[in-house]
């Protein structure tokens, strides 16, 4: 039982948003929950998680920032290259025996991860026979994976990601520069499929050869990490692959059993044959 | 009340400072100590088993999820922020960077200040940022103790100047001093 009146308001907002919302973060882990929302209630300025609760119950405006807040999330295109290396070299030779493919990138955020999948398949040939599918909670993050426009100045770290990761092509291949913006092809979105999706109270949608689900399930307590990684058992085909962030591991999950390693130091597994 | 567990912080000049401190943690020693020590995101962080082979107690990297012991040091890894859980377990987060820094020994003091409230000490080492010090105002409101290294002794001032500025009721020593408080610090 939390001894603190602020741990009991942040339980009591957090049942309040699902409540309301239901979008739940009840078991997000909540040393990081709490900062957020510290960050969140002093932005708005709030003098209490409360009165931040009774605001949020009555004004569903407040929605979408508030889950700004809760989610948002700095990604990288190509981050650790040494992962979408691995995914070229040894994953990719064995997603060109099938003839078709769905890959899910799980928590694609504003996109960038999303992005380096499919230029990554556009490279290795496998673009054409593959549908991928982009999900997260947050619909401004959608909306922003969606229109693929990522500041300029980001765009030198993401060019040294993709040539250490491998690539065989320019980077600047894929957009195009102008306001200080870098926009990227639209062809890039012709096989994917953006949507509304959650791991904590959502199910199986399709049956995948690949997941990507990359610095998502840290946010998660254990129980929660567990329904996640159930989700991804029963969504991946026989010999699908499994891709998490480099700190996150099946290690102490229940369903470690129904994966093997593949790609060890890349955190890459493989669904067991049976 | 009797310590539960350490955090240190350190950034500039951090190898050569925590060289003084950790190693001289006995191998009976009872509490856990978890560090931030601000490295490049890119690099894969080797501290931990640098510190392993001179230290007597375990050193390791965090690991998410993973539950608190005693007797060990914690490093966070590289490009990730490490946090106590309420239920002393730690956890990784890829949070924005706070004062350009991921780790960030702010937001591990403060979590950490959260989890142990009087029965944690923290610690800041030198650096040439401000990192540190909001974290350890937080451990001190908590209850808990606040130590900062002499900045006339360290490598860079800018940290422990800051976290003093900040925490004027913090306990202010040199590294050897720190190590001898620490080594008799659960005997208090």
């Amino acid at each position: 039982m939390p001894e603190k009146i602020e741990d009991i308001e942040i339980q009591l907002l957090l049942e309040g948003l699902y409540q309301r919302y239901h979008y739940d973060f009840r078991h997000y882990a909540q040393a990081s929950v709490k900062r957020r929302l510290k960050q969140a209630r002093e932005q708005m300025g709030f003098t209490s998680f409360s009165a931040m609760q009774a605001s949020l119950l009555r004004d569903p405006g407040m929605l979408n920032s508030m889950l700004g807040y809760l989610t948002v999330q700095v990604s990288e295109m190509f981050r650790d290259p040494s992962y979408f290396q691995a995914i070229r070299e040894k994953v990719a030779p064995h997603l060109r025996t099938y003839p078709s493919l769905k890959i899910w990138i799980a928590g694609c955020s504003g996109g960038e991860e999303l992005y380096s999948f499919v230029i990554l398949f556009r490279e290795e040939g496998l673009e054409q026979r593959t549908m991928f599918y982009a999900t997260d909670i947050n619909q401004d993050a959608l909306a922003k994976a969606e229109a693929g426009i990522y500041d300029l100045d980001r765009i030198q770290l993401f060019t040294e990601n993709h040539r250490k990761s491998g690539g065989k092509s320019s980077l600047s291949d894929y957009y195009s520069a102008a306001y200080g913006k870098a926009s990227f092809d639209k062809s890039l979105r012709k096989n994917v499929v953006f949507s509304d999706h959650s791991l904590v109270t959502d199910a199986v949608f399709a049956e995948m050869q690949l997941i990507s689900c990359r610095n998502v399930l840290i946010y998660f307590d254990r129980p929660l990490q567990d329904r996640a990684l159930g989700l991804f058992r029963d969504s991946l085909a026989r010999k699908g692959f499994l891709g998490l962030g480099s700190k996150e591991s099946l290690r102490f999950s229940n369903h470690a059993g129904a994966f093997t390693d593949f790609v060890r130091d890349e955190k890459i597994y493989q669904k067991s044959a049976v | 009340m009797q310590p539960e567990a350490i955090v240190i912080g350190a950034s500039a000049g951090a190898l050569e400072a925590l060289s003084v401190i950790i190693p001289s943690l006995p191998a009976d020693f009872g509490l856990p100590v978890m560090v931030v020590v601000h490295v490049p995101a890119d690099k894969k962080s080797i501290l931990a088993e640098l510190f392993q082979a001179k230290c007597n107690i375990q050193v390791r990297e965090a690991e998410d999820k993973e539950p608190v012991r005693g007797g060990t040091a914690y490093f966070a890894p590289a490009d990730y922020h490490l946090l106590v859980e309420a239920d002393k377990s730690l956890s990784l987060s890829n949070d924005e960077p706070v004062l350009y820094s991921r780790p960030s020994v702010d937001v591990l003091f403060e979590s950490a200040a959260d989890a142990y409230g009087p029965g944690l000490i923290g610690i800041v080492l030198t650096g040439a940022n401000q990192d540190g010090a909001k974290g350890l105002n937080a451990v001190m409101r908590a209850g808990g103790r606040a130590i900062v290294q002499s900045p006339e002794a360290a490598y860079a001032a800018a940290m422990p100047e800051a976290a003093i500025a900040e925490c004027p009721g913090a306990r202010v020593l040199s590294l050897d001093e720190i190590a001898v408080y620490l080594q008799g610090v659960q005997d208090t």
